[in-house]
């Protein structure tokens, strides 16, 4: 917008014009608006909704759902802070407080001038190396306190025009060398990062029929690497079983469980493996065009993506006639997330790819069958492309030969928290969370949480289980927390993780997950009793079993997890009274004495 | 045998579920043959003399009053029953929950479009304190029984009365929990 209040219509009929204004591409218009007027505001909103001829309700309610959609003119350069339980281990708040020195701005607000905006964040994908920060987009990991007076005047100094957010991708941050994030991978194994002979599972994939790359896939029992673990060669089959004249292919890189970065790991080394990966899913399914979703925190990769994409497109691996096949014809677009948690959700994904806010879809149709546009669709993860293009390259029995019976291959573990030696593992299914541990060298952890948020935590005495779809299934994130973290404050940051996230359809997590939260404030409060801790775990369970979702049906984990694994952490903060009041009424009535100028009524207080 | 003692009180509520009690018609003989009503604004008893079996809270805490008047119910009645929908999340009173308490003043008192010439915000010392936010009844004491509803049905109400009364556990049937 123009200083006048004039709405920017040359930039919305722009955006509008280069998706060919339409509907389903709403989230590349609101992006495209968004990277150039950096906010979307209600006048903007409206001149969109008359150019694209639907409700400015529609466009709004897509635009008020994302995290990373401002909805009112921030600094020029907007900062968003990490704030997990890893990041806050290592030191966040301290790099926050020094920010807000530096800058003027307050965590929420933008500084006088104009030139900085602060805000808190969910994961970042860089939990290896926290705190981490996004300035327009780009990434800085491993802040320290003493860093941020000279990024700030650096940034100050920054006048790029070009943009109105500097630094954003595309935009020059040469400037500021941190604004590189480094791949610490620890441990490359032999499946994923084994060997340099990528593209080889293509060239493979071309000679072999579509059913007899389904079968090789089924063969080598690959499970969905998300976390799900669905068998991906089932619902390829499934996927071209559908009747339909086209399918699609989309590659599920929103990896936003907090505590992963290998899908970001594998997007960055081993990007011609995901691709081949797609590729050969395309040949399997009969897709013609594939997408990969990437999470809008990690849109400073897709410049290099978009290299490695026309590089194939030269190279005759996509486009027409792929590799000399007639009629073999498939292309790879990407398409950004902007925010939000519940989008790595298969059919919450579909929905957002769609321009639509991201609520996760009732299912039956599953998206094999009715997902991306209405199409039988494979939504698959980053790692499962992967792994897929490992399994034709290599063949499926050396696939099996790593990993347990029910868990074939190796997995992409993300490791952060307490521990000396955080970054990528490749390690085969069946590694305890011992030996893990030890090559991570972390000798004291409390806990370990396994899966992230929504996974599970687990204590020493289970340290001998493995890492395994049978056993700890996990899409990647583990988190280490050393003897002096606190069992229930971690749970609660993970609550409020979800209280945030929740899409809101269904009033058990939109309500639940917020009741949660407080009920575990109330407890963390030194206020909770016996009452309280059943009422907790009652309402855990009904959260858990009414959601309608995955994210509402694995909010109350960390509370459950944390209650089975560590009761002596509850029962230390127990009050022994039979209630307590959830608040007092001394501090609840201040405000009112305030403006009301009288004392209490003869209220006793506790 | 004496007839146990019934009390209610209405504290940031509509009254709504007190006129729903009302709404059990002609039963209401019947209900007096079975209870002796106690401190209730139907009786307009001030204080409690003895102790009371069944309390029925309408409506949620917004001000030290109520806090006030819930603590003197929970310490007098055996059984205390949180009733309709103020009483067990605050309803339509805790929608100023969103706003802060001196905005909300502000523009009751001062600014809003009906105040003529400078308004103020009231100030005597014998008005009770306003809290920060209206809390469920729950939060203030401890809760027996919730009796939900906008109001809970005549219906209900009679329904989960006459089973306390009779020694059985109040659990209402689906068609009395469903509200659309």
């Amino acid at each position: 917008m123009d200083p006048e209040g004039q709405v920017d219509t040359t930039t919305i009929e722009d955006a509008v014009g280069k998706f060919g204004g339409a509907r389903d591409r709403l989230m590349d218009i609101l992006q495209e608006i968004h990277r150039r007027l950096g906010c979307l505001e209600q006048q903007t909103i409206s001149a969109l909704s008359a150019s694209l001829r639907i409700p400015s309700a529609e466009i709004e309610d897509a635009a008020s759902f994302y995290s990373f959609f401002n909805r009112a003119p921030k600094g020029r350069f907007h900062i968003r802070l990490a704030r997990t339980p890893v990041s806050l281990m290592k030191g966040a708040d301290d790099v926050a407080r020094a920010f807000v020195a530096a800058t003027g701005a307050q965590i929420g607000g933008t500084s006088a001038e104009g030139d900085f905006s602060l805000d808190w964040a969910a994961d970042l994908g860089m939990a290896d190396q926290e705190p981490s920060a996004l300035i327009n987009g780009a990434p800085f990991p491993a802040l320290a306190p003493s860093d941020v007076r000279t990024m700030v005047e650096e940034l100050r100094r920054n006048r790029d025009t070009t943009n109105a957010l500097p630094l954003f991708p595309g935009s020059d941050a040469s400037g500021l060398k941190q604004s590189r994030i480094a791949i610490n991978l620890l441990g490359p194994g032999p499946v994923l990062f084994g060997d340099k002979r990528s593209g080889d599972g293509l060239q493979k994939a071309l000679r072999l029929s579509p059913e007899e790359i389904v079968k090789e896939i089924v063969k080598a029992r690959l499970r969905g690497r998300g976390g799900a673990g669905f068998p991906t060669g089932l619902k390829w089959r499934l996927c071209r079983q559908a009747v339909a004249e086209t399918r699609y292919v989309v590659c599920n890189a929103d990896e936003g469980e907090p505590g992963t970065f290998k899908d970001r790991a594998l997007l960055t080394l081993a990007p011609d493996l995901v691709l081949d990966g797609m590729t050969i899913a395309a040949r399997a399914l009969g897709a013609r065009q594939g997408v990969i979703y990437l999470r809008a925190e990690y849109a400073y990769l897709e410049a290099a993506l978009r290299n490695e994409l026309d590089k194939r497109r030269n190279d005759g691996l996509l486009g027409a006639n792929i590799g000399g096949v007639n009629d073999f014809d498939f292309d790879i677009r990407i398409q950004f997330g902007a925010g939000a948690y519940i989008c790595g959700e298969e059919s919450a994904l579909l929905e957002s790819l769609e321009g639509k806010r991201g609520a996760p879809r009732d299912r039956p149709p599953f998206p094999t069958d009715r997902g991306y546009l209405g199409y039988p669709t494979a939504v698959d993860n980053v790692e499962t492309f992967a792994c897929a293009a490992k399994v034709i390259e290599r063949g499926a029995a050396w696939f099996c030969g790593f990993g347990t019976a029910e868990s074939a291959g190796t997995k992409l573990l993300s490791i952060s928290g307490d521990c000396p030696r955080p970054g990528v593992y490749e390690l085969p299914f069946g590694t305890t969370l011992n030996e893990l541990l030890d090559l991570v060298g972390a000798s004291d952890a409390r806990f370990v949480q396994v899966g992230g948020p929504s996974g599970q935590c687990v204590g020493a005495k289970d340290y001998g289980r493995r890492i395994a779809y049978e056993d700890l299934s996990t899409g990647g994130s583990i988190m280490v927390f050393s003897a002096q973290r606190d069992v229930i404050a971690t749970a609660l940051q993970f609550t409020e993780f979800f209280a945030d996230e929740s899409c809101g359809w269904c009033v058990p997590c939109r309500v639940g997950t917020t009741l949660l939260k407080q009920d575990l404030e109330k407890i963390l409060r030194g206020r909770g009793t016996l009452a309280d801790v059943r009422a907790l775990e009652s309402l855990a369970r009904s959260v858990a079993r009414t959601s309608r979702c995955g994210l509402g049906q694995s909010a109350p984990n960390p509370i459950l997890g944390s209650m089975r694994n560590f009761p002596e952490a509850y029962e230390a903060r127990l009050q022994e009274e039979e209630f307590l009041p959830r608040f007092s009424v001394l501090e609840a009535s201040a405000e009112a004495k305030s403006i009301q100028e009288h004392g209490l009524l003869d209220v006793e207080e506790r | 045998m004496a007839k146990p003692r019934l009390a209610t009180c209405s504290l940031a509520g509509c009254f709504g579920c007190h006129m729903s009690l009302l709404d059990i018609d002609e039963r209401l003989v019947e209900l007096l043959d079975l209870v002796d009503l106690d401190k209730s604004p139907l009786t307009d008893k001030k204080e409690f003399d003895r102790p009371v079996d069944i309390g029925l809270v309408e409506g949620g805490c917004a001000n030290d009053h109520n806090v006030h008047t819930l603590r003197q119910f929970r310490k007098n009645c055996r059984i205390l029953v949180s009733v309709g929908a103020c009483a067990i999340t605050g309803g339509v009173p805790a929608m100023r929950n969103m706003i802060g308490l001196k905005e909300c003043l502000e523009e009751a008192y001062i600014t809003g479009p009906t105040i003529e010439g400078k308004g103020m915000i009231p100030n005597d010392e014998d008005l009770p304190l306003l809290l920060d936010r209206v809390y469920p009844s729950h939060e203030v004491v401890k809760i027996d029984y919730f009796l939900p509803g906008c109001p809970p049905s005549g219906e209900a109400i009679w329904f989960f009365l006459k089973a306390l009364l009779t020694g059985r556990e109040p659990d209402l049937p689906y068609r009395m929990l469903k509200y659309d």
